[in-house]
């Protein structure tokens, strides 16, 4: 029998800390919120500062439970989305492989062996046109994943798409993640150089908005892939929040007016499980968002200064060791994250270490939120943690933390600069190390992995991904699919699109023409890659 | 003549094809580094014939090949072809990332010296280079 | 002669033009091995002139990515390049991050360019023991241009201009510049001086300033200083076209000291 020891994150004697350092005192009084005011501090929900949340006190604490899925051909894919069509899913999100998010076509020497691997292989809008075969997209919320480096691209499928179903694109939700700039800093899938990706980025933005897509949200600022990469939960938030800045000064200074914003933004943030800095992050984090649109931008309109928290627990923090321990890891982030106000999430398989998840681990998975939000009641009320002593000073301590982290990276320049001087890499690497060697050291418990291992593992099997086979007859599709079509309205579209980049015009409309005229994702990245370059990476 | 091994065992860690998860391959890069290794790392989106040009011009002991998207076979069977081919085959491969259990054998005919799926503690991928690399 | 076969093969390879035997020799130089004395020999009388070129210059001025576009030069001149980039080693585990050809990789299909990471294993000067035949070893299997980049600690400038026929030292704006150039032991060995980052603020006052270091102590001609911005590939041509208008001042200088 294992004699359970004292708790706590911190392995030195009455030296108790948080994940990201803040020291835990033993135990917290009102008098640790000095200078603390309800109205200033807090708010009501879905009132400035917003700390409280986004949703109205009558919504409780409602969020949306949300999957990804999709790999293999647009064949398979279509498959999946009319079964979870049946099953009653609103939510289409759609992984694409990384040749696509890399603006390769199947038959370009970098994508060999990588085609429907991670995701569905999109080469033209006639992939897209199966994908979507039989389903008509109307009042749905499509999130194309990885749409990171090609948004327009994609958008323009979507309109496409929207055309031949005779639908507004006004009726859709598009929901597109469109955040390179966390690409450069640890994600990987970037093709241009971080200022012509974000002018890029922003001609999505940008053209939603022209268009009134109201229900759309074109832009997703990414906190969960830094922390992947090794950021403490401090500079996930102040990087998030300066990228964010990054793309919304470009948006602003072609002269829209954030606070008409028509559409809406969403925040991605993953979730961990310090349980209690988990909660505070959220809420300090929407107080600093709600703070920067005010200040920097003079935005008054709540729909713009409350910010949308989308969630993910966090994929590293799940061990290969003894897998069905993660549920409960998955389960306390969960609960974080509820508690903190997210609103939308998506909780990792146990088996995800393992590679993709089994059916069983993804039913799991969904069946966690639901106990959550209909068997434990923590969501009956909103933000129940206000008021805690150590919670609120939680919430202020990580405030300002971030916000002297933020602080730092715009007195570099901004994102940009902090991606191309390395800053942000440095940094992140430099968190990862110091995880790596605490873990390794055992200053940092991960049970399973250096306390109360077990000799005998049983290893989860993954399931098995796309044959060579499917590359090939995706590659025997795009070939024929180059035969056919009209290859001088092609050649006239790319033109255009080019002309277009070099007046620095926003791009969605002459990408549009291209994309309906079946020009391929690689051909238009291949255009723009003639005037903007690719990225080039720095050093380690 | 014996190459005595007069200096540390030299590195080169790499990363192949589009993914671009460079965690665990930097972290693995400095931990070795700490333990002693001469490291390179290659950086994201190398082919195999970078790699191997790179391999033979800093006559490194190891590649590790770090892939996270289920592409290891086709990177490593033409990592391990092409070293063959340039008489470099005494430089041992070694692949790191998420593989399923079934595909190691096969990798390991194709020539990959040793497999680290995830969990894989880092003293036992330190001992393995230094014993088994070529004298 | 050494009838050793390993070695006799590895010359072999390396005469045919072979890459890897190439590779090999030089780890038995670095490796001090028993052989190395032979074969710097038999290297010494194969040379066929490259122009050998030192690198200098403290950490993150950007040396990495300014050989990188130089290389990018050379290439486009036809001629074909040797790169040794020197990284320190930790005095106390023995390891090393050999983190400077990953600004290089531009180049890492391109047969004409050799690039060679050599840790310094604790050598004092900041520059590895062995440096000399491996210049020589890249020189005589062919290599035009032989690029060779340091550490950048103080007394490496030393062995470099001993090996290189030119040294040039790159400099950045705004890192407590009055102190740099009073470490006068780097600039006397420089026969140019770059101000890399140029795009920086107090990169012309460091320009003046180093003119003024000069002009203070000697009546010598300054040696040129060069602005350049490596990250945006600009002044890279003028610097070469100046690296070689140098040599062909130096070796003329050289011809005049010797009659």
């Amino acid at each position: 029998m294992e004699k359970l020891e004292k708790p706590g994150i911190n392995k030195n004697e009455n030296k108790f800390a948080t994940r990201s350092g803040i020291p835990v005192k033993e135990v917290y009084h009102p008098s640790d919120l000095t200078d603390w005011d309800y109205a200033n501090k807090l708010g009501e929900p879905a009132q400035y500062p917003f700390t409280r949340g986004i949703n109205q006190p009558s919504e409780r604490t409602k969020w949306v439970i949300g999957q990804y899925f999709g790999f293999g051909t647009a064949k398979s894919t279509n498959e999946l989305l009319k079964y979870v069509l049946e099953q009653g899913a609103q939510n289409l999100v759609i992984a694409f492989d990384l040749p696509t998010q890399c603006g390769y076509d199947s038959d370009h020497p970098m994508a060999h062996g990588e085609v429907g691997k991670i995701g569905v292989a999109i080469d033209s809008l006639k992939d897209v046109e199966t994908i979507f075969d039989g389903i008509n997209i109307e009042g749905k919320t499509i999130s194309p994943g990885g749409n990171n480096a090609i948004s327009p691209i994609v958008l323009a499928m979507m309109l496409a798409l929207c055309e031949k179903q005779h639908i507004s694109p006004q009726k859709v939700k598009f929901v597109f993640q469109n955040d390179p700039l966390k690409e450069f800093i640890s994600r990987g899938a970037f093709i241009f150089p971080p200022k012509a990706a974000v002018k890029f980025a922003v001609d999505t933005v940008e053209y939603c908005h022209k268009q009134n897509l109201y229900l759309s949200a074109p832009q997703m600022y990414c906190g969960y892939h830094l922390r992947e990469g090794g950021a403490t939960i401090k500079q996930a938030m102040a990087f998030t929040l300066a990228n964010a800045v990054a793309f919304l000064d470009e948006l602003v200074s072609r002269g829209i007016n954030l606070n008409d914003f028509k559409c809406s933004f969403q925040v991605f943030l993953s979730g961990g499980v310090d349980f209690f800095e988990e909660i505070a992050a959220r809420r300090a984090f929407r107080r600093m968002w709600a703070k920067t649109l005010k200040e920097r931008y003079g935005c008054t309109n709540p729909r713009v200064l409350g910010i949308f928290l989308m969630e993910y627990t966090m994929g590293s923090n799940l061990t290969a060791q003894q897998p069905l321990n993660n549920v409960v890891r998955c389960t306390i982030a969960a609960m974080a994250a509820v508690l903190g106000g997210a609103n939308g999430l998506i909780v990792s398989s146990y088996d995800e270490a393992l590679g993709l998840p089994s059916q069983e681990a993804l039913r799991v998975a969904v069946r966690t939120q639901q106990i959550i939000g209909e068997e434990s009641g923590i969501a009956s009320t909103v933000d129940p943690m206000a008021g805690s002593y150590y919670v609120e000073a939680l919430t202020d301590e990580l405030e300002k933390g971030a916000t002297e982290i933020f602080q730092k990276v715009q007195d570099k320049g901004g994102s940009i600069e902090a991606i191309k001087s390395r800053y942000y890499m440095n940094e992140i690497t430099k968190s990862a190390y110091q995880t790596f060697r605490d873990i390794e050291s055992g200053r940092r418990t991960v049970i399973g992995v250096n306390k109360y291992q077990v000799k005998e593992e049983k290893v989860v099997k993954p399931m098995k991904l796309t044959s060579q086979k499917e590359e090939e007859e995706q590659i025997q599709r795009l070939q024929e699919l180059r035969r056919q079509r009209d290859n001088t309205q092609v050649q006239k579209c790319l033109a255009q699109v080019k002309e277009s980049a070099l007046k620095g015009e926003n791009l969605v409309e002459p990408i549009l023409a291209a994309v309906k005229a079946y020009a391929t994702i690689g051909e238009i990245c291949n255009v723009l890659s003639e005037i903007w370059g690719r990225y080039e990476q720095p050093g380690i | 003549m014996t190459m005595t091994r007069t200096r540390p065992i030299k590195v080169l860690m790499s990363k192949p094809g589009l993914d671009g998860h460079d965690r665990g391959v930097k972290v693995l890069t400095l931990a070795l580094r700490d333990a002693g290794f001469e490291v390179i790392y290659t950086g994201l989106r190398q082919t195999p014939e970078s790699i191997v040009k790179t391999a033979i011009e800093e006559d490194v002991d190891v590649i590790g090949i770090s892939c996270l998207t289920g592409n290891h076979q086709i990177l490593s069977s033409e990592i391990i072809n092409l070293l063959a081919d340039k008489g470099a085959n005494d430089i041992i491969v070694i692949l790191g990332g998420i593989i399923p259990e079934e595909d190691i054998p096969i990798l390991k005919k194709a020539g990959v010296k040793a497999v680290f799926g995830p969990g894989s503690q880092m003293a036992d991928i330190i001992k393995f280079i230094r014993e088994n690399v070529r004298n | 002669m050494n009838n050793n076969p390993t070695i006799e093969k590895l010359k072999a390879g390396f005469l045919s033009g072979n890459r890897y035997s190439l590779a090999r020799l030089i780890t038995l130089l670095e490796n001090e091995d028993p052989a190395a004395p032979e074969i710097r020999n038999w290297v010494s009388s194969r040379l066929s002139g490259a122009l050998r070129i030192g690198i200098t210059g403290s950490g993150g001025v950007g040396k990495s990515s300014l050989i990188d576009r130089l290389i990018s030069v050379i290439r486009n001149k036809g001629l074909t390049v040797g790169v040794a980039a020197i990284d320190p080693s930790s005095a106390f585990t023995g390891g090393a991050l050999l983190g400077d050809r990953i600004r290089m990789q531009r180049h890492n299909d391109d047969d004409g360019v050799f690039i060679r990471s050599i840790a310094s294993r604790g050598s004092l000067g900041g520059l590895a023991k062995s440096i000399d035949g491996i210049i020589n070893l890249m020189d005589a299997f062919g290599l035009n241009v032989i690029l060779v980049e340091t550490t950048g600690v103080g007394q490496t400038e030393v062995n470099i201009s001993n090996t290189a026929d030119l040294t040039v030292l790159v400099m950045v704006p705004g890192y407590g510049d009055e102190i740099q150039l009073m470490k006068a032991g780097q600039l006397e060995f420089a026969d140019i001086i770059v101000v890399n980052k140029a795009d920086r603020e107090g990169a012309e006052e460091l320009a003046t300033g180093i003119e003024d270091v000069f002009m203070l102590k000697s009546n010598e001609e300054p040696p040129p200083v060069i602005m350049t911005q490596s990250n945006n590939n600009i002044g890279i041509e003028e610097l070469y076209k100046v690296i070689e208008n140098q040599r062909t001042i130096l070796q003329s200088r050289r011809a005049k000291s010797v009659t």
